[in-house]
């Protein structure tokens, strides 16, 4: 556990000393906040004291910000080679995975504190379900795991960050887009199966404030099963 | 801790990399890998490491099998690898202490480990800067750092020296041999006159197999039974002396270097001693002998004869 801590602090030290987790944090504030609170079907258009609007876009937004934040995690260190060095040190791989996914969730956890601010806004112009923000919440921290699982395993396959970030956006749209429109395509088990590959129904439920247990095993199984890929993409550079 | 190298196969498609190798590294002995390139030194050096896993073979560091005991096995390993790869965006003190952590040492510890690892490696300076800051023989002084900052029993060190300048080369040597009087080292390097300094022994590697194991002295044994010796004998005619020489006992050969200030060079015949024949050879013609000088066979030679 200490090990996989040591990882994560030094991965989060590089976010902050690189720049990047600032300029994540400052761009996710921005637009999550121009489109909740200024633009298009924001709060004060829907008169409702939710913070859906907030989810819909933070969905989005993150879709696109997780994979520049994961895409350098390995490929980094299979282009240097320093993947060598942390391997080599008494730690498996395993413990450097679970590291470099709890460096980015952290981070992402940072951004979401960062809009604490939005719930108290809510809060004090209407009455607002503490509940649904809970799940919300939980809804955003949970597929913020996926993109970083399939992040993190993109990131694992070679040594180039761009590809690994195109190919995250190009796994993350299938589930975003492509399974369900399939899904509306076919019916029986088949067309069952699609439709709950589909981020987007487990999402919706979610953030209405529904916390099933199918929602969350889904995000954490795909996050789990993308852990498993990026470990067997680093057994297989050692043979 | 000793290494002990069984059988180890390795094999990147239709090539063997390394091809049945086995060898053993007593404590306390600084061996030598030497080869050209591609013969499988490095790829040897990654499977003791752990870092590669080989098609079939064992390694044992101590008591610790690589396959079955990869922690602890890292644990006693220090390692620097080939190119030195470093997180360049940490400060060389934060590097050191992150790795000095991974290597599980105490928080009470680790400040004493990184001065005394900094001190050593001559760091001091430099230990703020940021490590892409830093030339390329400073970054392979962290690179060795780091290998060294738990104090391990086995240092496997691929190439230590490239990069560095001459005194930086000299200082990084004499570490590698106080260090190796205690612990057991691997380096390899493509300068044969490196390994000839720091190792105790040599070990010549390939196409994956070795070709010669011994002591700098026994290489050269190995290789040449005779003695070559330059000799230079002043105001003479050329002629005469080539022929004078040529004629000697025990002489192979005998080849001029220059002729105008009357050089030679003798190649005897094995186990003879050329040298007082040489001499006893002038005294009777009356010659003056100014140069005698032994030539040593260099590793250069031996190791272009088993790596042909």
């Amino acid at each position: 556990m200490s090990k996989i801590w040591i990882i994560t602090k030094r991965e989060l030290q590089s976010y902050f000393d690189s720049l990047m987790a600032y300029i994540l944090l400052i761009l996710f504030l921005g637009f999550s906040g121009f489109f909740t609170w200024l633009y298009g079907s924001d709060i004060f258009f829907i008169k409702q004291a939710t913070l859906m609007p907030f989810f819909n876009i933070a969905y989005w937004t993150l879709f696109f910000f997780i994979p520049a934040l994961t895409m350098r995690l390995l490929s980094e260190e299979n282009r240097m080679g320093t993947i060598e060095l942390l391997l080599t040190k008494p730690v498996s791989n395993w413990q450097v995975l679970m590291a470099k996914f709890s460096a980015s969730l952290l981070l992402i956890i940072i951004a979401l504190l960062l809009t604490s601010p939005y719930i108290i806004t809510v809060y004090s112009l209407g009455n607002l379900d503490l509940g649904e923000v809970f799940s919300g919440y939980l809804a955003l921290v949970l597929f913020s795991s996926m993109m970083i699982g399939i992040g993190l395993f993109t990131s694992s396959i070679g040594n180039n960050q761009i590809v690994s970030y195109l190919l995250a956006l190009f796994i993350g749209i299938f589930f975003q887009i492509i399974f369900q429109m399939l899904g509306q395509n076919f019916i029986g088990f088949l067309g069952h199966l699609l439709d709950y590959l589909s981020t987007n129904s487990h999402f919706a439920s979610m953030t209405r404030g529904v916390v099933d247990s199918r929602d969350v095993i889904f995000f954490l199984g795909i996050t789990f099963l993308s852990l498993v890929f990026s470990e067997i993409m680093l057994i297989r550079k050692r043979y | 801790m000793d290494i002990i190298v069984e059988k180890l196969v390795k094999t990147y498609g239709p090539q063997k990399a390394v091809d049945d190798i086995s060898f053993k590294v007593n404590t306390g002995e600084v061996l030598g890998f030497l080869g050209p390139n591609g013969a499988g030194k490095t790829t040897t050096m990654k499977a003791i490491t752990t870092f590669l896993i080989p098609d079939s073979g064992n390694i044992y560091i101590g008591n610790y099998s690589v396959g079955t005991n990869p922690e602890e096995v890292k644990q006693n390993i220090g390692y620097l690898p080939e190119n030195n790869p470093l997180y360049e965006d940490m400060p060389v003190i934060d590097y050191l202490k992150f790795v000095g952590e991974l290597q599980g040492i105490t928080k009470e510890k680790i400040t004493d480990s990184l001065l005394s690892v900094i001190d050593t490696c001559g760091l001091e300076a430099e230990k703020h800067k940021k490590i892409s800051e830093l030339s390329k023989g400073y970054k392979q002084r962290v690179g060795l750092a780091q290998a060294l900052i738990h104090n391990p029993e086995v240092l496997i060190l691929d190439e230590p020296t490239t990069g560095l300048d001459p005194n930086q080369i000299v200082e990084i040597r004499d570490l590698i041999r106080k260090i190796g009087r205690e612990k057991t080292v691997i380096l390899s390097s493509h300068i044969l006159a490196e390994v000839e300094a720091t190792c105790d022994r040599i070990m010549i590697i390939n196409k994956g197999k070795i070709v010669a194991d011994g002591t700098n002295v026994e290489l050269r044994k190995q290789a040449h039974g005779n003695d070559i010796i330059k000799v230079r004998i002043e105001d003479n005619d050329t002629n005469s002396i080539y022929e004078a020489l040529s004629n000697m006992e025990n002489v192979n050969m005998v080849d001029i270097i220059d002729a105008k200030k009357n050089r030679f060079q003798i190649d005897s015949a094995p186990n003879s001693n050329i040298a007082a024949s040489i001499f006893s050879l002038c005294v009777e013609k009356k010659w003056v002998l100014t140069e005698l000088i032994p030539v040593e066979t260099k590793l250069e030679d031996i190791f272009k004869e088993v790596t042909k």
